[in-house]
């Protein structure tokens, strides 16, 4: 009916000759003069945005009711370019859906859309190529490809987003730019934002899924990033991780698999079978290797984990798919809990969520076992979620809890739900056939269900004592008997045919009752249901095999009824068997074999769930739902034999290097850069692990496996913590040469080295991460061997540059300080005490400061190096990197300070007052800024009692006065300094100047720059602490630079002038780095510049107070753009 | 990924479709309808419903199901999700999400639904997005938007979808910097016949409604954080200053929103507030049968219970109820089988009963099953599992916010078997 109903609002849609009078969209008012639209198209081409507006908003109701607006298509594409922005969004809207349908008329808007994508704003941009790629007329197709490709390298990450989204657009419209499509697919997958990565991994599953080779290189950074993806983005990436990781991990459960086996086999195995596993096991053993996980494995299992903890359903249900097809057996319990949470959901998510549950419930019968309880079926919940719950239910069951079970099915019985209590009482047969010690239980609970009044019931039990009895029918002669005399009370068909089977399957146990039976039915034969009769043909002739004495006449006579019946199944059927039990001179050899086919004995029928096996279908899919495979689905693999390489998934470093060396041919050089590349391995290191090391102390499995799995890729690779050794040992051996022609300098340095090197190998050592130690160790191979290569020739030289390049280019000797402050600390200490101090110290630190981040203790376990190198940092860097500490006087050097007017001198009738930052600590209180003030008198008396009061501040802001100025003498000016305590917000400071004789209302608001004080940090520090501060504590932001930031001496000057910062020595000269915390709570604010050509540049804030980042951003932005 | 979207209202009309790829007729649905007629109850329509060349998934929500069609393979419970995301932003544009408010704002539903899905992608789903794209339709300002012909499409560029915090719009200013927090915990619980508790949970979530200037940065700390035995976060909360320091730390969107759910399993002892006591029986003879429920509180830790409602489904036998009530109202519906005892507020000195006789069909057999009785509370002020927050710290912001933490003890799925 309602079918009915909607169907003919569809054919009034799309009627050549439509009802628009009908159209209650219309609203009434305009019905009368609805025909063809002409109001609507009058509206349109009017002036008034407003009447446009209307029409279009008439239009689009009537494209949700399904009604055909098509014909408007000219009146409505003219206003594609219209001014109003929502009626821009609803010609969209049109143009979408009707473009397909009129390609040449659509074709008129391309223009607008092909303007739009040059728009300079990010946000036009996109929404024009999401139109673009929207329309689906073939025409345009290299217009898109175009505008995709373009879009794929924009700078705006949303517009690449977008662009993203488009390639699916595209490949279905035209599949054949596929290849062109997985380039851009490429491109964009090696995208670093998180509002690329979900988006594209969607475009890389529906165009090319089978393209493997693609994740290799962004497989640790999806992971990586996957936490700060959004949550649908999270989706589709955890369920191409698990294909992925399918292909390239071996399984973890390889072995206990392996054990398994043998276990259950020496369980059911009988005394004889017992030997021959013996000698089997040896066999298994042997073939048996030690597992170990890979790292890259366990760095997917570790990131997905805290998204078991997602508000959606979706992607928890994906996480616990990865475990499930992931995990080692022992991890993958934790995924329980999350999925019994979204049983609370809604009612469609629970029914997706127990199918999934009971699927795994069968492979994992002791994870859900604790949550036995949350299976309980409540009389409101829908029929649906009740079977399944009671699947679940069934499948939990073991010894142990059966009888609690039980005693819930009974409950579950008397449920007025019948469709459920049929369900139960097939589930207690389940768990009867199952479980040996409650046969007996259930089968008297299921006979005395026979008694009940409701047919349904009975029929069901019938159905399920057939079957249990069908196990061992000897004991239960009685039972069988019983059911006979139901027979006469029974009607469901299916019930009275199974008690028919038994009788005459087990006839002759119940000798004296079964020939009555067959009278009886016999009697009743032409009133029964086909099913019935067929059964009674049944029991007539197994009766006449063994009991022809009583029953021959009774079967001639069935038979003989079965003869004329209507059901040709069941005339057949009676012709067949009279042919082989009757013998007649024209049967053959058969008869003689009758017996043996009626009574042959017929294996017991194995009640199993519905469910088993279907995890061979990806869980969480559409395809495990249906059981089915749904287009588009894409295989699980199995887990491959042996591992393939590991190390495609390297984020390559060395092919850079391996250009840097045969780009320079001066030696010094490229030592240089050898050293600068050796740095860059090492800061890979924490942005790998970053999050094992938080994570650490939480999971210790993972801790225990995956210092397993170092020792694995060592005995994998050559490259093992010995190999390091002897790595070193050649160092020393060169070293050792060197030592005889090189100054005492040179020595030291040489020396250093190797302690570094050291230091090196003890952290790799440590390193759970195997696998970028590895990269680090194969970058210092190659280092190595080139250094071997370049040394004959660039030793003398390269002393000499040491010392030569302080006075060279700033980014030389950058590099340079930075190794020497990194070899400073060295020389006081052994190394490895210095580290494990600094670690104490850090320890100390993070237990003062709560903080997430940990800021502070990272700058605190510099402090000492940049103590030591401060004066050479200045020498070099010039003043802007003066040390606060050592030199409190001086002030920050670039630029000139700006002077800030805080009162002007006629409001202040003479008195001009003028303030500036210092960036002096404020030695008071070194959480405060300070603030120089300068008071000028300009009239001609003196001023008196200079002083603050009534302070009105924020919560939390605190000010510290500066001393009462007694006296003013006429023209003169003085200067003080005081201290606020801004709470690193730029709020206002409130406060009232006073005189002797006047009182003026005054505020100081800093600039966001002036919040903060240098830190000094070195170059892996820097790395290690932005590492730190990923996600939403990073922004980043590309900007043309301003004319005059032609190098980077205006950028670093630009950059400082704005924000109170030192700079960070970097190896790069394409990035200047800057570090500073903000002055009151001490967070680390860090900031990099990275300059590309053409004017080009990309700016990263990273700190931990979003606020200030933001605002930071928007002023160097400012600085650097002008 | 999504293909379509048609919704269709319980008497089985399509009011509404919407195509983000190539159009579906709406003859799609009729697969729907044939399941639909299958399952008798709304409930019981498969959520998955297979066709030659589709798939239809479907939720049921406010008596509107949302169908769409899907043609590959895709998680079906990303497409659940999505679509009560749908009805959850339709809810907090209109209020309600009904079909009469679907029907009268249908150009805002259609730009919801432009802009939420590209491609069959999930594109802007939250809120906070949504609204800086398309305002929320008010009174004053469809009222205006008549008289001016101005719109409900935001003029300026919405900012969130390009932050790195998506939830949360950039320049929100108020007057009154608040910040409330609603601890609800909801009781789930099976009790049997004699009382003893079957299987008893605690559900509860945090539901925030802050409304505070710039970008403040809060941290919720509890008491007792150890009772949360599971739970579920906001994308805004930290996970992994919960794992270290089990303290919820997050910048909060702006408005109303759910900042977590959690769990307290069968494994702590969960206190039942009420004790219900019940009679009923149906005599084989004579068609009636008798029916006599007491409630009385149990663990209400002195607490008043408030809002007390027994509801019953009658087996279909059962024609009238005639019965006496000390407290409270009953109702029967002869229809629909449910029988409605709202009683309010407990009073523990005079306990609540209902008595009286149940008239059946006569002839009919008596009912094999006595019905079970759901039980609907609410205890205000107080969290069963005995939660509580410690305090509230914002950061980043320098304005004192008022700040404010409700507790509430409801009635979740509380079912007595009888």
């Amino acid at each position: 009916m309602s079918a009915s109903s909607a169907f003919s609002d569809e054919k009034g849609g799309s009627a050549s000759e439509p009802e628009y009078g009908h159209d209650p969209a219309s609203g009434g008012i305009f019905s009368s003069d609805y025909k063809r639209h002409d109001d609507l198209k009058e509206m349109l081409d009017s002036n008034k945005d407003s009447l446009k507006l209307e029409a279009m908003k008439r239009i689009v109701a009537m494209i949700a009711r399904g009604k055909n607006a098509s014909d408007l298509f000219p009146a409505v594409v003219k206003n594609v370019a219209c001014k109003n922005i929502e009626v821009k969004k609803l010609v969209y809207v049109y143009l979408v859906r009707y473009a397909e349908e009129q390609q040449d008329l659509a074709l008129l808007s391309i223009s607008t859309f092909q303007r739009g994508l040059k728009d300079p704003n990010q946000l036009i941009r996109a929404s024009a190529l999401r139109v673009l790629s929207s329309i689906r007329v073939t025409i345009i197709v290299p217009i898109m490809m175009l505008a995709i490709k373009e879009a794929a390298s924009d700078m705006s990450p949303y517009v690449r987003k977008t662009a993203a989204h488009a390639i699916p657009k595209l490949h279905s419209l035209d599949p054949e730019q596929k290849d062109q499509l997985i380039e851009v697919i490429e491109k964009l997958l090696a995208d670093k934002t998180t509002l690329v990565a979900g988006s594209v991994v969607m475009a890389f599953e529906e165009v090319c899924p089978d393209r493997i080779d693609l994740i290799h290189k962004n497989y640790r950074k999806l992971c990586n990033l996957l936490i700060d993806v959004e949550e649908w983005g999270q989706v589709v990436i955890i369920n191409m991780l698990t294909r992925y990781a399918r292909t390239q991990f071996l399984n973890p459960n390889i072995n206990e698999s392996l054990l398994e086996e043998n276990s259950e086999k020496a369980f059911y195995a009988s005394d004889d079978e017992e030997e021959e596993d013996k000698k089997a096991e040896p066999a298994t053993l042997a073939k048996r290797k030690p597992y170990v996980m890979d790292p890259d494995h366990r760095l997917l299992l570790r990131n997905t984990k805290p998204l078991l903890q997602s508000r959606n359903a979706a992607v928890v249900m994906a996480v616990a798919q990865l475990y499930f097809h992931l995990a080692p057996k022992a991890e993958v319990g934790i995924i329980a809990k999350a999925l019994v949470r979204l049983m609370r959901s809604h009612s469609e998510v629970q029914y997706v969520v127990l199918q999934n549950v009971a699927t795994m419930s069968i492979k994992r019968r002791g994870m859900f076992e604790p949550y036995l309880k949350s299976f309980y079926i409540r009389s409101t919940d829908p029929t649906q979620i009740k079977v399944l719950k009671l699947e679940v239910l069934t499948n939990l069951a073991n010894e142990t809890n059966i009888s609690t079970i039980l005693r819930e099915f009974q409950t579950y019985i008397k449920s007025m739900d019948k469709d459920f209590v049929a369900a139960s009482i097939q589930a207690i047969g389940r768990c009867a056939t199952n479980i040996g010690e409650v046969r007996d239980t259930c089968l008297n609970g299921l006979v005395q269900l026979l008694s009940n009044r409701d047919e349904l019931v009975v029929a069901e039990s019938v159905v399920v004592i057939k079957k249990l009895l069908q196990m061992q029918p000897e004991q239960h002669s009685d039972i069988i008997k019983h059911m006979a005399k139901l027979i006469d009370n029974i009607q469901v068909p299916m019930a009275r045919a199974s008690i028919l089977w038994l009788i005459g399957e087990y006839c002759e146990h119940v000798p004296k009752i079964a020939p009555d039976v067959l009278r009886k039915m016999a009697k009743s034969f032409t009133n029964e249901e086909d099913i019935v009769k067929l059964q009674i043909i049944n029991l007539a002739a197994k009766l006449y095999l063994t009991n022809s004495k009583q029953s021959k006449l009774l079967t001639q006579y069935v038979l003989n009824l079965a003869k004329y019946d209507q059901n040709y199944d069941i005339r057949d059927r009676a012709r067949f068997i009279r042919q082989l039990i009757v013998p007649t001179d024209k049967s053959g050899a058969l008869s003689k074999y009758a017996k043996k086919l009626f009574l042959a004995l017929k294996p017991a029928p194995v009640l199993e769930s519905p469910f088993k096996d279907r995890d061979h279908f990806q869980l969480g899919s559409l395809s495990h739902l249906l059981n089915a495979k749904a287009a588009g689905y894409q295989e699980l693999p199995n887990w491959p034999e042996s591992a393939p390489d590991p190390s495609v998934r390297n984020v390559e470093v060395i092919t850079l290097l391996e250009r840097v060396t045969t780009l320079t041919s001066i030696p010094d050089w490229s030592k240089c850069s050898s050293r600068k590349d050796r740095k860059e391995k090492k800061v890979e290191k924490p942005f790998y692990s970053d999050s094992e090391g938080e994570s650490g102390p939480t999971e210790s499995a993972d801790s225990e496996s995956d210092s397993g799995s170092g020792s694995a890729s060592a005995s994998g690779s050559d490259e093992s913590g010995s190999g390091s050794e002897s790595e070193e040992s050649g160092e020393e051996t060169e070293s050792d040469e060197e030592e005889e022609d090189e100054e005492e300098e040179k020595k030291k340095r040489k020396k250093l080295d190797k302690t570094k090197a050291k230091k090196q190998a003890e952290e790799s050592a440590e390193s759970e991460q195997s696998s970028s130690a590895e990269d680090r160790k194969r970058g210092r191979k190659a280092v190595k061997n080139q250094k071997s290569a370049s040394e004959s020739e660039s030793e003398s030289e390269s002393s000499e540059s040491e010392e030569e390049s302080e006075e060279e280019s700033e980014e030389e000797s950058e590099s340079d300080t930075n190794v020497r402050k990194k070899r400073t600390p060295v020389l006081k200490q052994p190394p490895k005490q210095s580290k494990k101090e600094s670690k104490k110290e850090t320890q100390e630190m993070s237990l003062l400061d709560l903080d997430d981040y940990e800021p502070a203790p990272a700058s605190a376990s510099v402090t000492p190096v940049n103590f030591l190198s401060s004066s050479l940092v200045s020498d070099l860097e010039g003043l802007s990197l003066t040390d606060t500490i050592l030199a409190p006087t001086t002030l920050a050097p670039s630029g000139s300070i700006k002077m800030y007017e805080l009162l002007h001198r006629i409001k202040g009738e003479g008195l001009a007052v003028e303030y500036c930052f210092s960036r002096q600590p404020f030695s008071p209180e070194p959480n405060m800024v300070a603030v120089q003030i300068q008071f000028t008198n300009n009239t001609n008396s003196e001023t008196k009692n200079l002083h603050i009061e009534d302070p009105r501040l924020q919560s939390g802001m605190r000010i510290r006065e500066f001393a009462e100025i007694d006296v003013l003498a006429a023209g003169e000016s003085v200067t003080v300094v005081m201290g606020i305590d801004f709470c690193d917000s730029t709020q206002a400071a409130n406060f009232q100047l006073c005189t002797h004789t006047r009182k003026f209302f005054v505020s100081i608001q800093p600039p966001v720059g002036e919040l903060m004080t240098p830190a000094f940090l070195t170059e892996n520090d820097f790395k290690k602490e932005q590492g730190k501060l990923m996600g939403m504590n990073e922004i980043l932001e590309k900007l043309t630079l301003g004319e005059k930031c032609v190098n980077e001496h205006v950028i670093v000057e630009r950059v400082t002038a704005t924000a109170n910062l030192s700079r960070v020595p970097c190896g790069s000269d394409k990035e200047c780095r800057f570090a500073g915390k903000t002055v009151s709570s001490g967070c680390l604010v860090l900031v990099t510049v990275t300059t590309k050509e053409g004017g080009g540049a990309q700016l990263t804030v990273n700190c931990e107070k979003m606020l200030i980042g933001t605002m930071l951003v928007k002023d160097i932005l400012q600085a650097l753009s002008q | 990924m999504i293909h379509s979207l048609f919704l269709i209202n319980n008497a089985g009309d399509l009011f509404l479709e919407k195509h983000w790829k190539s159009v579906i007729s709406r003859s799609v649905c009729d697969y729907f309808f044939e399941a639909r007629e299958k399952a008798v109850e709304p409930d019981n329509v498969p959520p998955v419903i297979r066709t030659p060349h589709h798939y239809l998934i479907n939720i049921y929500r406010e008596k509107i199901f949302f169908v769409s069609v899907i043609q590959t393979e895709v998680p079906p419970l990303f497409v659940i999700e999505f679509l009560h995301r749908v009805a959850e932003t339709f809810q907090d544009y209109f209020g309600e999400c009904s079909e009469s408010t679907i029907k009268d704002n249908v150009v805002i539903v259609y730009e919801l639904l432009e802009e939420m899905l590209d491609n069959g992608f999930p594109l802007a789903t939250e809120s906070n997005i949504l609204k800086e794209l398309i305002r929320p339709p008010t009174i004053l300002r469809s009222m205006v938007n008549t008289i001016t012909g101005s719109s409900n499409v935001g003029e300026t560029l919405p900012t969130g979808q390009l932050s790195t915090i998506p939830w949360r719009r950039a320049g929100v200013k108020y007057t009154n910097n608040e910040a409330y927090f609603d601890v609800v915990e909801e009781i789930d619980a099976i009790l049997d016949k004699s009382g003893t508790t079957v299987f008893a949970e605690i559900q509860g979530v945090i539901d925030a409604c802050v409304k505070l200037s710039g970008m403040p940065d809060l941290t919720l700390s509890f008491m007792n954080p150890r009772l949360l035995d599971d739970v579920s976060f906001h994308p805004c909360v930290r996970y992994k200053r919960w794992e270290s320091e089990r303290v919820i730390s997050f910048v909060p969107p702006d408005g109303n929103f759910q900042l977590m759910s959690y769990h307290i399993s069968a494994q702590n002892l969960v206190a039942i507030p009420v004790y219900v006591k019940q009679n009923i029986s149906f005599f084989e003879t004579g068609s009636s049968g008798r029916l006599d429920i007491t409630v009385g509180p149990k663990q209400t830790m002195g607490k008043t219970v408030e809002g007390l409602v027994v509801t019953v489904h009658m087996p279909k036998v059962v024609l009238s109820a005639n019965l006496n009530a000390t407290q409270g109202t009953y109702n029967y519906d002869p229809v629909t089988k449910i029988l409605v005892w709202d009683i309010g507020k407990l009073n523990p000195q005079k306990l609540p009963n209902l008595k009286g006789s149940l008239s059946l069909q006569s002839g009919a057999p008596k009912p094999e099953e006595n019905p079970s009785l759901n039980i609907d509370l609410k205890i205000q002020q107080l969290a069963i599992s005995g939660l509580k927050v410690n305090r509230l710290d914002m950061y980043g912001e320098k304005y004192k916010p008022f700040k404010g933490v409700k507790y509430v003890t409801k009635a979740g799925k509380f079912q007595v078997r009888t």
